[in-house]
């Protein structure tokens, strides 16, 4: 961060683009006070201006639904398509063909992902597009005024609609399975760490999942349900310390030998991960589907990198297009020369 | 009544026939079948011969019945002939009601081992020994039952006339140049002929003879068009999901794109194929992709396209260009997913909730299917709107002949994109939505304009000039009203109907698509009949007000058409209601193409009745 002098002389802060956190921004949230979603706009403005992007070269995807709505309320700068209920995978895979030197970033939600949009975000997963998939994860329909969603506790009970008899998705055990090359558990009332995933997911090689327990104050927040911020704040266990180092910067957080892990990503970058109380290793896939398990049988909100393979291809590298991105080429590039098509004529001719 | 002629009676008083015929090959589905019916078909056309080929199949990977008919005729009327003059018959589980469907005097080849009785008399049965020939060949067992049906191929060309070396260059067309499976092929093809010309005699009246009517044209079916069509339109982004009849159009893509479309310098590709997970992510896909700036498409068949409704829906309303295929089969449900319809024109006209509009184009030939391929993007980017191009199965897995492909004849039109240095221009003052030209079409922007101002979001919900959520009641009329203003700007740029006359011609043959080959021959059995008549083939939809000219200057006008409902005689009677005495619907569907003889018999019938009518009113 350094300073600098505006017209009116007052010290503007700015990143080292020299863009302030105002170029982040995006218009005011219509969503309701102290929703999470709003916590989790928020750190997506702050990762993103801390990791120096140029608005211009992030691009926003969502479905339907209050979490869908947020992209609206962050960057500004950077195109949006609000696209259909459970279908903003789709929107997005196509829409990143266009220009590959972007980074995506999609909002969807636990009723957008879990529900209507299972197949899509399950083959997403597979493609291992590069897109940071994040799910605002409340456990009720808010924008439909308070009805169960998919990731609803069994035994939850919502006013208008009773006891939820049916067991939840998890939405992390989901992408786990379905061979995402970045999981991440978080809790909007953890904003350092929903930050360091976020930059840390922007610079993932492939499609990241961050499922984000984000408390619906208005629907789904008594103290004891398992989406609300009390049973989040007294029920989060942090697999780790998460920092995100971008390549080429000085790793300045000092630790002890042995009290960290570090996970590189393709571009150099690091992920360190100091150890809280256990040795967690996110690059093995095993451990990360014990730990999903021992979450779910201690009733507890284990948080962090639950899991990560920095290695596996992208759809960048299976395509193989153009250094210049799709949309920018012209004509000559994309309309083959007349000779090939008398030489193909000649093929079906008589 | 046509009396009782024996065959040898029926064969001394007929002259022979040449180059006037139909031959139906019924085989079991997934035999291999195909590339033998591939073989003579492009052998009669390199011929010189008008032909055409239409497989009638099932919905089965093997083991179903299927045929294969041929279409020769010397005055180019390939439309499908319902009765065949030669048959041949390979499948014992069909084999009684091919012989019965054979017209008296016709051809019967059948498979010797197929041990059923020949009960009729007034045909001419040849029995091919397929297994005895197939023993002498030296190939690999498990090749066997697929060569099985080259035999026919040799014997059909001795007993016919089909030229062996033009069989030869079918076969190398068919395998592209691959010699081996040419040689194993074309040495079944030999030797059965071989086996004809010593142990059968020419009984029946059926000749080929080389003519000179097919020099430069193409023999090639729809699918395989389009996918051409869209290469040289440029297309970038092609998502699609497996559906028949659809398939082989992304198939061709994927087959030609690789050699066509690769960066010279680099190696690198210019287009994305994806293969999506159902068609719901298909659509998802190509209108991201579009609203990218890529000339994006998806090709599908009914079914695939009531799930991309929603979709399309939003395309529309957020002006995003892109391009659908529907190849049409027959509905409503899964229907007859190996059979042609045209039963989708209506859905796709009003498809979407809401107030919608879509560009439809409807091309009648495979020079058609490529043209309006690279025109479709065109039109969808310069009027930011998905474009839906109505094929059906007829063309896109039938063999047409055609004129050579045409390279595209204008630059490509990308419509009003603002890039950074035409934003740096403007001041960064623009509005995705705001009609500037007053042309009801807006500019708009693409992700990856590093232009500070050229971000908007987009959106399905209500929104302004600006792109802002609105729910402002002013700015949803004023937007919805813009969109149908568009639409006025867009129909003169839709291609217009072709028409045709006849010295005079008091009624007028309407159609759109696959069925103008039938009905450019019940047009010459109705003038037979005295009965002149004027064609007009409608090629796309909104319809430009030619068409209301057009059926205006005629007493009465048949629509014609492949759906139960006469879809495009209601959308006409819809736009044009003071024209609706004058419009009569022909619709017809039971999953074959139209032929000839059915529009015939009611056109004929239906002047008739009127002649008789306007004489009993004393006119």
């Amino acid at each position: 961060m350094r300073e600098q002098a505006s017209p009116t002389d007052v010290k503007v802060v700015v990143n080292a683009i020299g863009l302030t956190k105002a170029d982040y921004r995006g218009n005011p949230s219509t969503l309701c006070q102290g929703c999470g979603h709003n916590s989790i706009s928020s750190q997506i403005i702050a990762a993103c201006y801390e990791l120096n992007l140029l608005p211009e070269e992030v691009v926003k995807f969502s479905g339907i639904g209050c979490s869908s709505k947020s992209p609206f309320y962050f960057l500004s700068r950077s195109f949006g398509f609000n696209g259909l209920h459970g279908r903003m995978p789709s929107l997005a895979t196509g829409a990143l063909f266009a220009d590959h030197t972007l980074r995506g970033i999609g909002v969807s939600g636990d009723g957008d992902t879990a529900s209507i949009g299972m197949g899509q975000f399950k083959h997403l997963l597979r493609r291992n597009m590069r897109l940071v998939y994040i799910v605002e994860n409340n456990g009720v329909y808010g924008l439909t005024k308070g009805q169960f969603s998919a990731t609803a506790d069994q035994g939850l009970e919502l006013k208008a609609h009773g006891i939820n008899p049916y067991m939840p998705i998890d939405i992390a055990w989901e992408a786990l399975v379905g061979h995402a090359t970045f999981v991440a558990r978080s809790f909007a009332g953890d904003p350092k760490q929903v930050k360091e995933l976020i930059k840390a997911a922007l610079n993932h090689n492939g499609v990241a999942v961050l499922d984000i327990i984000s408390p619906c104050v208005t629907f789904n927040n008594v103290d004891t349900a398992t989406h609300s911020y009390a049973w989040g704040k007294n029920h989060e266990t942090a697999l780790h310390e998460l920092s995100y180092v971008p390549r080429a910067e000085e790793i300045l957080l000092e630790y002890d030998e042995g009290e960290t892990r570090e996970v590189e990503l393709h571009d150099g970058s690091m992920i360190i991960l100091r150890k809280l109380g256990r040795d967690y290793d996110p690059t093995d896939r095993e451990a990360a589907m014990k730990v999903l398990e021992e979450a779910n049988r201690c009733h507890c909100l284990i948080t962090g990198l639950i899991y990560i393979d920095p290695d596996q291809p992208s759809m960048w590298d299976i395509y193989q297009l153009t250094d210049t991105p799709l949309n920018r080429l012209r004509e000559d590039q994309i309309r083959p020369k007349r000779e090939t098509l008398q030489e193909l004529n000649r093929a079906f001719q008589a | 009544m046509e009396t009782q002629l024996t065959l040898d009676e029926r064969l001394s008083t007929q002259s022979i026939i040449v180059n006037d015929f139909s031959i139906t090959v019924a085989t079991v589905n997934g035999s291999g079948s195909q590339t033998s019916n591939a073989a003579i078909l492009r052998a009669i056309f390199k011929m010189g011969i008008p032909v055409s080929g239409k497989n009638i199949f099932p919905s089965n990977i093997q083991g179903l019945p299927t045929w294969y008919t041929i279409r020769v005729n010397k005055d180019g009327f390939v439309a499908r002939k319902r009765e065949a003059d030669i048959l041949v018959a390979m499948n014992a589980a069909t084999f009684s009601r091919d012989l019965e469907s054979l017209k008296p005097g016709g051809a019967f080849f059948y498979a010797d081992d197929i041990r059923f009785p020949i009960s009729r008399q007034d045909i001419v049965a040849y029995p091919m020994p397929v297994k005895q020939l197939i023993r002498q060949v030296e190939i690999p067992p498990y090749l066997k039952d697929y060569v099985a049906n080259m035999v026919y191929v040799g014997i059909l060309a001795q007993m016919i006339g089909i030229d062996l070396e033009k069989i030869r260059q079918a076969l190398e067309f068919h395998f592209k140049g691959k010699a081996k499976p040419v040689e194993i092929n074309y040495g079944v093809v030999s030797l059965a002929a071989e086996w004809a010309r010593e142990n059968l005699e020419k009984k029946d009246p059926y000749y080929l003879e080389a003519m000179d009517a097919t020099a430069g044209l193409i023999l090639t079916d729809g699918n395989t068009a389009a996918a051409l069509g869209a290469i040289y339109g440029g297309v970038q982004f092609v998502s699609w999901y497996p559906i028949t009849p659809a398939t082989s159009l992304a198939e061709n893509l994927q087959q030609y794109l690789p050699k066509l479309r690769k960066d010279p310098e680099t190696g690198k590709n210019t287009y994305v194929v994806v293969q999506a997970e159902d068609e719901l992510a298909a659509i998802g896909m190509a209108i991201g992709a579009g609203w990218g700036g890529l000339r994006a498409m998806s090709s599908t068949s009914g079914p695939g396209l009531s799930l991309m409704t929603e979709y399309i829906g939003l395309a529309y309303f957020a002006e995003v260009p892109v391009v659908v295929w529907d190849i049409q089969r027959v509905g409503p449900s899964t229907g007859l997913p190996t059979r042609t319809a045209q039963g989708d024109l209506t859905f796709v006209a009003f498809m979407g909730h809401g107030d919608t509009q879509n560009i439809i184009l409807l091309p009648g030939s495979v020079n058609e299917c490529f043209e309006f391929a690279w025109k479709a993007f065109d039109l969808a980017e310069q009027f930011q709107t998905p474009v839906i191009v109505l094929s059906d199965l007829d063309f896109g897995m039938n063999q047409w002949m055609g004129r050579p492909f045409e390279y595209p004849d204008q630059p490509m039109q990308r419509g009003k994109v603002l890039w950074e240095e035409d934003l740096e221009k403007l001041d960064g003052k623009w509005a995705r939505y705001l009609d500037v030209d007053g042309d009801g079409i807006p500019y708009r922007t693409v992700m990856g304009n590093r232009h500070p101002k050229a971000a908007y979001f987009t959106r399905g919900t209500g929104h302004d000039e600006y792109a802002n959520y609105s729910e402002d009641p002013e700015d949803w009329h004023a937007l919805l009203n813009r969109l149908k203003k568009k639409f006025e700007t867009l129909k003169p740029f839709l291609p217009q109907p072709v028409a045709e006359k006849m010295e005079g011609a008091r009624i007028n043959l309407v159609s759109f698509g696959s069925t103008e080959p039938a009905i450019q021959e019940a047009r010459a059995l109705l003038q037979r009949e005295g009965i002149a008549s004027d064609f007009t083939r409608i090629r796309s939809y909104p319809f430009n007000d030619v068409v209301k000219e057009i059926c205006s200057t005629y007493e009465r006008n048949y629509i014609v058409e492949m759906n139960r409902d006469g879809q495009l005689h209601q959308l006409l009677r819809m736009h044009y209601p003071e024209l609706s005495a004058k419009m009569i619907s022909y619709a017809y569907t039971d999953g074959l193409p139209l032929t000839a003889k059915q529009i015939f018999d009611f056109i004929f019938s239906m002047e008739k009745q009127n002649e008789r009518t306007s004489i009993s009113n004393g006119c």
